[in-house]
C-alpha cells in the first residue's frame, strides 16, 4: 500500500501532463485512506476519502477545467529534456530534505519511545479488534471542543472568502 | 504488524515529494497538489502516532482537523488561482510579480 502511495505521488510529481497529474493524486490519497486504515484509524481513512476525494479534488478538478485551454497548451511547450536544469535545484532541495528527515527518524527509534512504551504497557493502544469512532465522537465533544468550534469557524470563513474571491469583477 | 517507524519514513518521502513539487512546477494547481501531499504526510504521522492513545484520541482527531483545515485552504487557494487566471491569463507563479496592479 505505501508502494502504492509512494510510487503513484512521484508519477503525479514527475508527469507533465497537468490531468495525469491530478488523477494519479487520486490514486495517491486512496492509498493514503488504505494507510490509515492500517494505522487503524478508520473514521480518518473515512474521511479522507469524503472530503479530499470527493471535495478537494473535484475543487481542483473545476478550477483546471475553468482557467481554460491556454493553461494546457502553456504546459505542453515547456516539455524539454527529461533531465530539466531547472530542476535541478529542486531535486537537490528535495533530497537533502529527505536525508535530513530520515536521517532523524532511524535516531529517533519511534518504536522504543518512553511514551509509546508506557502506552503499551497501559494498554492504551487501539487494537485492530475494538472502534474507535464512539470514543472519537465523545472526544470531540468534550475534550476538543474549543478546537472544533475554532475549525468551524474557520471553515464557515473560508468559504465565505473563497465566495468572495471568485465572484466576477466589477462590484468588489 | 508495522512498525512506527515504516509510517514515518513514507510519511518523510511524501512530504519531499511535496516539496520538490511545489519548488519545480510551473503551475499553480500542481504546486497546490505539492501542498496537499505535505499536508496528507502530516496526517499520516498523526495518524501513525494516534494509535497509541486510546483515551484521548488526541493524533485521531487532530488529522480530523488537518484535512478540514486542508479542504478550506484548497477552496480559498483556487478561487486565488482562479482570480489571478483572470487578471494575468496564465498560472505560472513565476510570471506573477506584483501583487495589484
Amino acid at each position: 500500500m505505501s508502494f502504492i502511495a509512494i510510487g503513484s505521488a512521484l508519477y503525479a510529481a514527475l508527469s507533465k501532463n497537468l490531468v495525469r497529474s491530478i488523477f494519479i493524486f487520486f490514486v495517491t490519497l486512496f492509498a493514503l485512506a488504505g494507510l490509515y486504515v492500517m494505522a487503524l484509524a478508520d473514521f480518518v481513512a473515512v474521511t479522507q476519502v469524503v472530503i479530499y476525494v470527493g471535495g478537494i479534488l473535484v475543487l481542483i478538478l473545476f478550477a483546471f477545467m475553468l482557467s481554460g485551454r491556454e493553461t494546457l497548451n502553456v504546459i505542453q511547450q515547456q516539455k524539454g529534456k527529461f533531465v530539466n536544469m531547472a530542476k535541478v535545484p529542486a531535486v537537490i532541495l528535495a533530497v537533502l530534505f529527505l536525508a535530513v528527515i530520515v536521517n532523524i527518524i532511524l535516531k529517533t527509534d519511534a518504536d522504543n519511545l518512553p511514551w509509546v512504551k508506557q502506552a503499551i504497557a497501559q494498554k492504551n493502544e487501539i487494537m485492530p479488534a475494538n472502534s474507535t469512532i464512539e470514543n472519537i465522537g465523545v472526544n470531540l465533544m468534550t475534550t476538543y471542543l474549543l478546537p472544533f468550534e475554532a475549525i468551524s469557524v474557520l471553515l464557515l470563513m473560508a468559504l465565505v472568502g473563497a465566495a468572495h474571491l471568485s465572484r466576477k469583477e466589477g462590484r468588489a | 504488524m508495522i512498525s512506527l517507524t515504516d509510517f514515518l519514513l513514507v510519511g518523510a518521502l511524501l512530504f519531499c515529494t511535496g516539496i520538490y513539487m511545489i519548488v519545480s512546477k510551473r503551475n499553480s494547481i500542481q504546486v497546490l497538489i505539492g501542498i496537499e501531499l505535505m499536508l496528507n504526510a502530516a496526517i499520516l504521522n498523526l495518524v501513525a502516532f494516534g494509535k497509541y492513545d486510546k483515551l484521548n484520541n488526541g493524533g485521531q482527531v487532530f488529522a480530523l482537523f488537518a484535512i478540514v483545515l486542508a479542504a478550506a485552504t484548497t477552496a480559498v487557494a483556487l478561487a486565488i488561482v482562479l482570480n489571478v487566471y483572470r487578471r494575468y491569463k496564465t498560472i505560472d507563479p513565476d510570471e506573477i510579480k506584483n501583487l495589484r496592479d
